[in-house]
C-alpha cells in the first residue's frame, strides 16, 4: 500500500499481516504481568521507537515499563504535560517512526487539541494513544469515558480485556495505525492496568524508520487542506468497519440461544465469570461498530444485553441500527464493574436467580481516608495558609488531600493547573472580602500553571500563588519532571529555576520559604498576602517519600507536660494519635515511632514544648 | 497441589491491610507459588492511593481458567489481613460457610479516628474483639502478627508472619512457599523472613494443639459502641470557655490564627471576641499562646440534659 498518496486511495484488501501478529505468540515465554507492562511490552514488540507520557494514575507505569527497554530501541520520556507528550509523538510519526502516547482519560482533555487535528491528517510511521480511564474513580477528579472522544475523532478505540489482549491489541493497533492512516487509541481502565495476569510475549519485530514525507496536503492543516481531508475520515470510517467485521478482534462465542451478550473491555471477563454459557459477542473495538455481525448475532439470540462499563455507546449504537437491545436499564452508568455489578444486573433482567451468599456480621467500617504522609511538607504549607483566613483555590495533586479533615484549607479543585486561573477570576469577581491564594505543586504548574500565572500578571490582579516544591511528581509515585534536573531514564539534564521562571512571567515579589520553618511560613504567607498585585511564594522542601526516603530522629511527647490542647494535631500527620492518658478530659498525644520522620512540626506548634528528640541510646 | 489434583476449582483470597504493611508482597509471592504449579493466576490491586496511608487490598484468584480478576462479596476462601480494622471493613467478602479468616490484631489507628477535640471525644475506630469475629467465622485466626515480628527484630515482617499463617490454609508444598519467598524478598531479608514465615506456621500448630473451646454459638452482646466514652462524658459536667479580658488584648490576633475551630475573631475594636462559642472545645490554645494573658479557659457547669447541652452555652459569663 502507497501511503504517500492521498488518504482516499487507501487498500481495502485486508490480507494484511495484522491478523498473525494476534496469534504469534511465544508460548514458552509466560510472564506475569501488569496491564500497563503487557502494554509497554505490545508497543516495544510493535518497533515502537519513540514514546511520551505526562504521568497520571493508571496509567504512569507504562511509560515507565518502556523505559526499561533498550535506549537504542525506543526513545521514552516525560513530557511536560500530555498535549506536549501526543505532540512529541506526533512529530515522531511525520519523521516516519512509530510512536506511542500515554496519558490517563483527563490527560486526553489536555491532548484532545492535537488529537482533533492528527485525525484529519493521518499517520506517517504508526500513531498510537494509550488511554487509562478510571471507572469508580480511585484516583481522578471524574469518570469520563475516552469512547467518546474516539467517537468524535473518528479515530478506532481498541478494548483489551486483559493483560494477554493489552500486550496483543496494543501491538496491533500499530498495524492498524499504518494500514488506515489514522490515530489508534487503545483504552485501558483502572482494572486492567494495574492486574497482573498471565502473559505469553513475542519478539520486536524491526521496523525500519521510513523517513519524512513531504506531503503539505495531507501535512498541513489550513482550511483548504482541512476540507479535502474531512470525506476521507467518513471513508475510513467504512473501511475500520469492513475490518472489524472480519477481524479476530471480534469473537463470537456460540452458547446459550436465550440470551446473547454483547460486550467488551473488562465487561467481557467478568460475564463470563458470572454467565459463562451465554452467547457472547465479543468486540474489540468500540468505534466504529461492525453492524453486520452485529445484526447477524441479534438474529441468533432471542434477547440481546449490551454490558459495557460507564456510557452506552455501543448499546445506543446498536439501537440506531434498529436492533432491539437492553442494557443500561440494568447495569449502572456511573463506576466500576465487578462480578456482583453484573450479577446483580442480570438479576434484575431476570436471567439469573436471586442468591444470597453473605456472612452476616454487621460491622461499622472504620473510616479510613489517605492522608498526607507524616512529615510532608505540604502540611506546614496549609497550616500557613489556614492562618490567613483567605479563600483558597487548589489544585491536583497529594496536596488536594488538605482539602479533607483536620487542615480543610482548600476551597475549590477543578484539573490541573486551573489554581492560578481560578483565582484570578475570584479576584475579578471582586465579592471576596477575604485574601486570594492559589496553591500548585511543581510538577502541576509545569504542566499548565505558567499561562495562567502570566495572564495574573498581564491582568494585573492581586492574588498570592504558593508554589508548593517538593521535586518530584509525588501523587503518582515520585515521578521526575523539568524541575527535578533528572530525565525518564534518570539521565542528568536541565534543571528549571522556578524563581527564574516566575520573574519571567513579571511577577515582583518572589520568596522562596523553607517548609519546615513554620514562623517564617507564617510571617511569609502574611507579607505575600499584604503585597498588593501577584505574590508567590515557593515552599520548598523534597517529599518525604521520592526520590529518597527521608528519615530523621524519632521525636517524642513528654507525657507529664502535654496539656491535650491538640494544637499538633491540626497537621493531620499520620504518626499523631491519642495516648491512653487524659489531661482534664482531652486526650494527651503520643507519636508512633515507626512512622515519625522527624520533621519537627509537632514541636513547633507545641504550646508547652512537649515534643522533642528521642533521648539516643547508647 | 496442582492442576491435575483440583481440576475445575477456582481458589479466591483476599489480602487486606493498610498502605506500607506489604500487601503487595503477600500476594506476589502467592501469585508467584500458583504460576509455579501450573494454575492461571490473576492478581489485581488499585494504585494511587496506597502510599498516602489508604486502604489497600490485593485480590488473588488462582485456578485452571481465571475469568473476573476480582472476588465477589461472599467468595473469598481465604481473607488475609494486616490489620484489624481492615479485616473488618472486608470480613464480608468471606464465604460464609467456608472461609477461613486470618488476621492481625494489631490496631493502626488512623488519624481521622482522633479528629474531636471536644472533651470526653470517642475514638473512631472499630469496637469488635478478635474472639467475637472468630466465634462467628468458619475457620479464623487472629493473632498479633505484628508482636511476633517484632520480636524477631524487625517489626515490618509481620506481612510474612501471615503468609506463613496463609501457608497452612492453602496445600502447597512448605518447600515450595520457603522457595519462593526467599526469590522475592531482598537477598539480605531472607533469614528473618523465612524466620518470620516459620513462626506463623507454629502459631498455628499451637492453636491446633490446645484444645478447642466449645464454640460459640449464640452471638455474643455487641459492646455498645462508645459506651465507655459516654460514661467519661457524663461524667464531665463542666464545659470549658476562654473568657476574655478585653482591656488586655492588643489585637495581636495570634488566638485568632491559631485557633483549631475558628470560633475566635477580633472585632472592630481589634479586641478579640468568641464568636463562635458552640464550636469551641476548651483545648486552652488560646490561653496557653496569649503573651498578654488576656484568656482564661475557665469550667461552667453543662447541663446533663442532652438536649439542653446541644444548646450550649448555657451560662457563658459575661466578657469582662
Amino acid at each position: 500500500m502507497d501511503k504517500d498518496s492521498e488518504g482516499s486511495t487507501i487498500d481495502t484488501t485486508l490480507n494484511f499481516e495484522a491478523a498473525d501478529s494476534v496469534t504469534s505468540r511465544r508460548s514458552d515465554d509466560v510472564r506475569p504481568m501488569m496491564g500497563n507492562e503487557a502494554m509497554a511490552r505490545g508497543a516495544w514488540e510493535a518497533g515502537v521507537q519513540v514514546g511520551a507520557a505526562y504521568p497520571g494514575t493508571p496509567s504512569t507505569e507504562i511509560m515507565e515499563f518502556l523505559s526499561a527497554y533498550p535506549e537504542a530501541d525506543v526513545r521514552a520520556q516525560w513530557a511536560t504535560n500530555e498535549k506536549v507528550a501526543l505532540d512529541v509523538a506526533i512529530g515522531a510519526s511525520f519523521a516516519g517512526a512509530r510512536a506511542l502516547s500515554v496519558m490517563k482519560h483527563v490527560g486526553l482533555n489536555v491532548a484532545s487539541d492535537s488529537l482533533m487535528s492528527q485525525t484529519y491528517i493521518g499517520v506517517n510511521g504508526g500513531l498510537v494513544l494509550i488511554v487509562c480511564d478510571d471507572p469508580g474513580i480511585h484516583s481522578s477528579q471524574n469518570e469520563q469515558d475516552t469512547r467518546l472522544y474516539a467517537r468524535l475523532a473518528m479515530v478506532p478505540c481498541l478494548e483489551p480485556s486483559d493483560a494477554q489482549e493489552a500486550l496483543e491489541f496494543t501491538r496491533l493497533a500499530f498495524t492498524i495505525s499504518e494500514e488506515f492512516d489514522t490515530p489508534v487509541l487503545v483504552r485501558s481502565t483502572t482494572r486492567l492496568s494495574h492486574t497482573r495476569s498471565l502473559v505469553e510475549v513475542g519478539e520486536r519485530s524491526d521496523i525500519e524508520p521510513t523517513g519524512f514525507k513531504e506531503n503539505p496536503h495531507k501535512n498541513v492543516m489550513i482550511p483548504s487542506n482541512a476540507r479535502t481531508q474531512h470525506p476521507r475520515l467518513i471513508e475510513r470510517e467504512e473501511k475500520l468497519k469492513t475490518y472489524f467485521e472480519n477481524s479476530e478482534l471480534t469473537k463470537w462465542e456460540k452458547g446459550d440461544k436465550d440470551v446473547g451478550i454483547v460486550t467488551l473491555s473488562t465487561s467481557y471477563v467478568y460475564v463470563k465469570e458470572v454467565l459463562p454459557d451465554a452467547s457472547i459477542l465479543k468486540l474489540g473495538s468500540s468505534w466504529p461498530l461492525p453492524s453486520n455481525i452485529i445484526s447477524e448475532f441479534s438474529r441468533s439470540v432471542k434477547r440481546l444485553i449490551v454490558v459495557e462499563e460507564l456510557e452506552p455507546i455501543v448499546e445506543r449504537e446498536i439501537l440506531s441500527m434498529g436492533i432491539k437491545a437492553e442494557g443500561k436499564a440494568f447495569f449502572p452508568r456511573v463506576g466500576e464493574f465487578s462480578p456482583e455489578v453484573i450479577r446483580d444486573g442480570l438479576e434484575t433482567a431476570g436471567i439469573l436467580q436471586k442468591q444470597k451468599n453473605k456472612l452476616n456480621i454487621d460491622i461499622t467500617p472504620t473510616v479510613r481516608p489517605p492522608v498526607l504522609c507524616a512529615g510532608c511538607p505540604h502540611t506546614s504549607s496549609y497550616m500557613a495558609v489556614k492562618s490567613l483566613d483567605a479563600r483558597v483555590a487548589g489544585d491536583i495533586g497529594c496536596y488536594t488531600l488538605a482539602a479533607v479533615e483536620p487542615l480543610q484549607a482548600i476551597d475549590t479543585c477543578v484539573a490541573m493547573g486551573s489554581s492560578i486561573a481560578v483565582a484570578t477570576g475570584m479576584a475579578k469577581a471582586g465579592t471576596e472580602t477575604k485574601p486570594i491564594i492559589a496553591t500548585i505543586g511543581d510538577s502541576t504548574f509545569l504542566h499548565s500553571g505558567i499561562p495562567p500565572l502570566i495572564d495574573a500578571v498581564y491582568n494585573d490582579v492581586n492574588i498570592t500563588v504558593i508554589l508548593l516544591d517538593n521535586h518530584t511528581t509525588a501523587m503518582t509515585g515520585g515521578q521526575d519532571h523539568a524541575a527535578t534536573g533528572r530525565s525518564l531514564r534518570g539521565d542528568e539534564t536541565h534543571r528549571v529555576d522556578f524563581e527564574q521562571i516566575v520573574n519571567a512571567c513579571g511577577v515582583d515579589w518572589v520568596r522562596i520559604a523553607d517548609s519546615y520553618d513554620l514562623a517564617n511560613m507564617y510571617q511569609t504567607f502574611r507579607e505575600a498576602v499584604e503585597f498588593k498585585g501577584v505574590s508567590v511564594v515557593i515552599s520548598d522542601r523534597p517529599c518525604v517519600l521520592d526520590p529518597v526516603k527521608i528519615r530523621g530522629e524519632t521525636l517524642v511527647v513528654n507525657q507529664s507536660n502535654c496539656v491535650a490542647c491538640q494544637a499538633c494535631m491540626n497537621l493531620g500527620c499520620p504518626s499523631l494519635v491519642w495516648s491512653d492518658e487524659m489531661y482534664d478530659g482531652h486526650h494527651k498525644v503520643k507519636i508512633d515511632a515507626e512512622t515519625c520522620i522527624g520533621c519537627a512540626l509537632c514541636a513547633q506548634l507545641c504550646c508547652t514544648d512537649s515534643i522533642s528528640a528521642l533521648p539516643k541510646s547508647k | 497441589m496442582n492442576k491435575q489434583e483440583k481440576p475445575n476449582s477456582i481458589t479466591n483470597v483476599l489480602i487486606v491491610g493498610v498502605g506500607g504493611q506489604g500487601v503487595i508482597m503477600v500476594s506476589k509471592v502467592l501469585a508467584r507459588l500458583c504460576q509455579r504449579h501450573g494454575f492461571d493466576v490473576k492478581q489485581s490491586e488499585v494504585h494511587g492511593m496506597a502510599k498516602r496511608g489508604g486502604v489497600v487490598f490485593s485480590h488473588v484468584r488462582f485456578g485452571e481458567k481465571i475469568w473476573s480478576p476480582t472476588v465477589s462479596e461472599g467468595n473469598a476462601d481465604v481473607l488475609l489481613a494486616l490489620e484489624w480494622a481492615e479485616a473488618l471493613r472486608w470480613l464480608h467478602y468471606l464465604k460464609p460457610k467456608t472461609g477461613t479468616f486470618i488476621a492481625d490484631t494489631q490496631h493502626i489507628v488512623p488519624p481521622f479516628a482522633c479528629l474531636k477535640r471536644h472533651r470526653g471525644a470517642e475514638q473512631r475506630y472499630a469496637q469488635e474483639t478478635p474472639e467475637e469475629i472468630v466465634s462467628q467465622v468458619a475457620k479464623g485466626y487472629a493473632l498479633d502478627a505484628t508482636g511476633i515480628a517484632t520480636e524477631l527484630g524487625n517489626f515490618r515482617v509481620s506481612n510474612t508472619v501471615l503468609l506463613g499463617t496463609l501457608s497452612t490454609a492453602l496445600a502447597f508444598d512448605e518447600a515450595d512457599w520457603r522457595d519462593t519467598l526467599a526469590e522475592l524478598v531482598p537477598p539480605k531479608t531472607i533469614d528473618t523472613n523465612l524466620e518470620a514465615f516459620q513462626k506463623g506456621r507454629d502459631w498455628v500448630e499451637e492453636v491446633k494443639k490446645t484444645p478447642k473451646k466449645e464454640k460459640n454459638t449464640k452471638k455474643p452482646n455487641k459492646i455498645a459502641p462508645y459506651q465507655q466514652q459516654v460514661k467519661i462524658q457524663n461524667d464531665i459536667q463542666q464545659d470549658l470557655i476562654p473568657v476574655i479580658t478585653a482591656a488586655w488584648c492588643k489585637g495581636c490576633d495570634i488566638c485568632v490564627k491559631m485557633c483549631p475551630e475558628r470560633c475566635l475573631k477580633l472585632n472592630t475594636k481589634e479586641v478579640v471576641e468568641l464568636v463562635e462559642p458552640e464550636r469551641c472545645t476548651g483545648c486552652r490554645i488560646c490561653e496557653w499562646l496569649c503573651p498578654d494573658f488576656a484568656i482564661d479557659v475557665v469550667k461552667v457547669p453543662t447541663p446533663l440534659n442532652e438536649e439542653a447541652s446541644k444548646s450550649k452555652p448555657a451560662s457563658l459569663p459575661e466578657t469582662v
